[in-house]
């Protein structure tokens, strides 16, 4: 028998206009954690795919146990004992825990659904391997985490040996990622080899046995991670070093600039509110971060606080002028910048030019227009000034279509327009989301040189490195309130994580 | 390796468009030899040439030509700004009656008929823009039923109109309104001479009119701040709302825009003399033939001054067909005419990825021609 379980060999898959696996070798070891590393659009995920069924390749060979086999579909794999959780989970919502897990691998007869032993097999596969799930309850209800160990699951219900994990952290507290890894361990130990898709170092580091990494398509190499560093990783991945702490100089926060009083925003959910009663204040010459975990009410707590929602009550304050209820452009006149969370849907208009999306807040400023009349020189001249000071690469400059641009490059637009913007306060919302290493780099640089120039920065994420490395300052929010106030060099990843899963809070609830 | 095909897309568009009129004038070619095999290549002869065989005819196409322009630019302005007017129809019926009444009932003098035309056309469309925008209604919906109720309103007024009716001014038609030349020769637009020179009653300056403003709506929508932000909303809603545009206030006004320049179409129709509005219980054409006109001319306003221009070209040679074909088979052969032009898009996404496949393999054998020369 061969010593690899799954050998994939140079897999070639090209999209149009685009190769995405360019002769890409991975084979997976009989009981490893196999890391993939790579850049967003490195080719991790079309590679995965390629394994999964869901794409065919150009050419390129599997072997399985040493004897090619073909995977058309989803279903070929499964045969195969091929698992997969996807980063978006694939449930059915109004369904219970169980009836998600044997969906597509019901056992029945005379066409009636035999569930019993179905739940048997659950509940002894979840104490087996420690994954706490409730059979009965609706996915709708349950955590996240939960939601994932579901998923998993149903890779151990199907008796997969091979288990692919596509970027399965992103979503989890640091708590439940500990746990993640342990269960992880578990299954190497027991013969199962596991594919685990990540942009993460620390994590590889952890768990990961060896790690394959891609670049552009192509394969960089696989290396053992007992002879390997986080700077050879990120190195190898990137093509050059990078520098994983954010250099920042103590902060001197200066006036208050923003004031959040009583702020309560309902929810276009549900009936209750999205954030209750919220209030802080951030200073000149300070990065305050707001952090927790995905719904807890952030995204509500920022579109009131960019006037794309409006408030319930309480009231937001900027350079002491009640702006409330002010409309988005006056809120921007005032000194207010804003890097939104999701940059296709807010921060760009994808088929305006590079030019026309970086004049998208100021195209009504008089430089740029003469009676209505658009100047197109100065547009032109400012689009190349920003492109050039801010290092946007693009296929045409300043009239290349924003579509076609990849998404650091686009990200960078953004900064690039709400830097400029000199307001004296800038609210960047997960800045640096699906961003590759070089670019995450970059983007904390600029933000700490606005601290720096005296600017109050609202950081909001979802990462906790990047919470820890670029504040000076952190608000957890927790269920639309803020349960804690911290400082980053007194305070662990762990005590975080405790506080943005509710588990613990501070009763005074005064954040200054 | 990420560039995608690259070609300017003026020229993209404008082949898409030549290919989807060849293969409309082909099914209308297979149609008349379906109907009738002898005669085939003589009607499609007439399709093809009657539009410029006398000065007439050209005549006649310009003068179709023009509210077909306004109905299209007022499709095509909509969907630059995300909106699908579907209600050019209703405009344009609106405008047209409005015109007549200030030409009839008012005795006003072109100009400010044709002003009147707009200022309805513009009313019928604030009223879908204004649902869309408050209440969130979809336009679509909202544009349909307006096409029936400003069509039925319009029947309805003109019934407790006598004066407004041909039989009021001399002549025994009393479903139609009154003909121009009877009622107020001064509503008629201005022919300029032109109509000796070419010899046609059709010749007046109503394509000059319909030009002109495609060329205004083409600087609005390139060259102003306005424009740039109804592009904006037409793009991306939330960016722009996120930008600080009123993007409510952009699809009112964009709406209003769209309304107006049907309302014009229909004003340049009917004031030029030659038609009289008649009551009937469908819908006029005209408006709806503004969707295929915008769609093959990409909703580029420039480009749908061509595209409105070869419409008509084709109506005035399909009238030519008879009476070797039936009047009918005439609308069915221009109807699959537009129909295919409509596939403009279509065409668009098919060369443009026959393009792709063919520079890859391109790239594949260039590549292997340097791997061979390596080894």
């Amino acid at each position: 028998m061969s010593e690899y379980i799954i050998e994939m060999l140079n897999i070639t898959k090209s999209f149009p206009g685009i190769k995405a696996n360019d002769d890409i070798t991975l084979r997976l070891r009989k009981g490893e954690i196999h890391a993939l590393l790579g850049e967003n659009g490195a080719g991790k995920s079309t590679l995965m795919s390629v394994l999964f069924g869901l794409y065919q390749p150009d050419s390129g060979t599997i072997l399985k146990d040493g004897a090619p086999v073909k995977i058309s579909s989803p279903n070929d794999a499964n045969a195969l004992h091929i698992g997969m959780v996807h980063q978006h989970f694939k449930l059915v919502e109004v369904f219970t825990v169980l009836d998600n897990i044997i969906l597509g691998a019901e056992k029945t007869r005379w066409g009636v659904l035999r569930k019993d032993e179905a739940r048997r097999r659950v509940v002894e596969l979840s104490e087996r391997y420690g994954l706490k799930v409730d059979p009965d309850a609706r996915i709708e209800d349950i955590s996240v985490g939960m939601q994932q160990r579901v998923e998993i699951l149903k890779m151990l219900y199907r008796d997969n040996e091979i288990l692919i994990f596509d970027e399965p952290t992103a979503v989890l507290t640091p708590q439940e990622i500990d746990e993640l890894m342990e269960v992880m361990r578990g299954f190497a130990r027991e013969g199962k080899s596991i594919l685990f898709i990540t942009h993460k170092l620390a994590e590889i580091m952890k768990v990961a046995d060896r790690c394959t990494v891609l670049r552009k398509g192509r394969l960089i190499g696989t290396v053992d991670i007992a002879d390997t560093s986080r700077e050879k990783l990120s190195r190898m991945m990137v093509g050059r070093d990078i520098s994983f702490n954010v250099e920042k100089k103590e902060s001197a926060p200066g006036e208050k600039v923003l004031e959040v009083e009583g702020l309560t925003v309902p929810s276009r959910l549900h009936k209750k509110n999205a954030v209750k009663n919220v209030s802080f204040t951030v200073r000149r010459g300070e990065i305050v971060c707001l952090a927790g975990i995905e719904g807890n009410g952030q995204t509500e707590f920022v579109q009131a606080l960019t006037g794309l929602e409006k408030a319930g009550s309480g009231s937001i304050r900027l350079k002491g002028r009640e702006m409330t209820d002010m409309p988005i452009r006056e809120r921007s006149r005032l000194g207010m910048s804003h890097i939104p969370e999701d940059r296709h849907k807010f921060g760009l208009v994808l088929d305006f030019t590079l030019e026309e999306n970086l004049v998208l807040q100021r195209y009504w400023e008089e430089q740029f227009q003469h009676c209505g009349h658009i100047l197109r020189r100065p547009v032109r001249e400012y689009a190349q000034r920003l492109i050039e000071q801010y290092d946007v690469r693009s296929g045409q400059g300043a009239q290349t279509i924003v579509r076609s641009m990849s998404g650091g490059n686009q990200q960078k637009a953004i900064i690039a327009r709400e830097m400029d913007k000199e307001a004296d306060l800038l609210v960047a919302v997960q800045p640096t989301r699906g961003l590759d290493v070089g670019a995450i780099e970059y983007i904390h640089r600029q933000i700490v040189a606005q601290r720096d120039a005296g600017k109050a920065v609202l950081l909001v994420s979802l990462e906790l490195d990047e919470v820890m490395d670029v504040s000076d300052r952190i608000l957890v929010m927790y269920e639309g309130e803020i349960v804690g106030e911290f400082d980053p060099r007194k305070v662990s990843v762990q005590e975080l994580g405790l506080y943005m899963a509710g588990a613990k809070r501070d009763d005074k609830k005064e954040a200054v | 390796m990420k560039k995608r095909a690259t070609m300017p897309k003026g020229a993209l568009n404008l082949t898409a468009s030549l290919v989807s009129i060849l293969a409309g004038l082909l099914v209308g070619f297979i149609l008349l030899m379906i109907f009738n095999f002898d005669k085939a290549l003589y009607g499609f002869g007439n399709i093809v040439l009657t539009g410029l065989r006398t000065p007439d005819r050209v005549a006649k196409v310009l003068y179709t030509a023009a509210p077909l322009l306004m109905t299209g630019l007022s499709v095509g302005f909509a969907f630059k700004t995300g909106l699908f007017n579907i209600g050019a129809s209703g405009q344009y019926t609106v405008g047209a009656v409005l015109a007549l009444v200030g030409a009839i009932l008012w005795q006003l003098p072109w100009y400010a008929c044709i002003l009147l035309g707009m200022i309805g056309g513009a009313v019928w469309g604030a009223i879908p823009g204004i649902c869309k925008a408050l209440f969130n209604v979809n336009e679509v919906i909202t544009s349909i039923m307006f096409n029936w109720i400003g069509l039925f309103s319009a029947n309805l007024f003109l019934y407790n109109s006598p004066r407004m009716l041909a039989n009021a001014w001399g002549a025994i038609n009393k479903d139609r309104t009154a003909a121009l030349d009877k009622a107020n020769p001064s509503a008629i637009l201005p022919k300029l001479g032109m109509d000796k020179a070419m010899g046609s009653n059709y010749m007046n300056i109503s394509i000059f009119i319909a030009i002109i403003a495609a060329f205004v709506m083409w600087y609005v929508l390139q060259k102003t701040t306005f424009g740039y932000e109804l592009k904006a909303c037409g793009y991306n809603r939330n960016a722009s709302r996120y930008a600080g545009i009123n993007d409510k206030r952009n699809i009112v006004l964009s709406m209003v825009i769209a309304g107006a320049l049907s309302g014009l179409g229909g004003a340049l129709y009917y004031l030029s003399g030659t038609g009289q509005f008649t009551m009937g219980k469908q819908l006029l054409s005209m408006g709806f033939n503004g969707i295929p006109i915008a769609l093959l001319a990409a909703s580029h306003p420039l480009g749908t001054i061509l595209s409105a221009l070869f419409i008509g070209y084709i109506q005035v040679g399909g009238e030519a067909l008879q009476p070797e074909f039936a009047k009918e088979i005439i609308d069915i052969i221009i109807a699959a005419i537009i129909y295919l032009s409509a596939f403009s898009l279509l065409m668009r996404e098919l060369i443009l990825r026959g393009r792709s496949r063919r520079r890859q393999a391109e790239e594949e054998k260039s590549r292997q021609a340097a791997d061979t020369v390596e080894e």
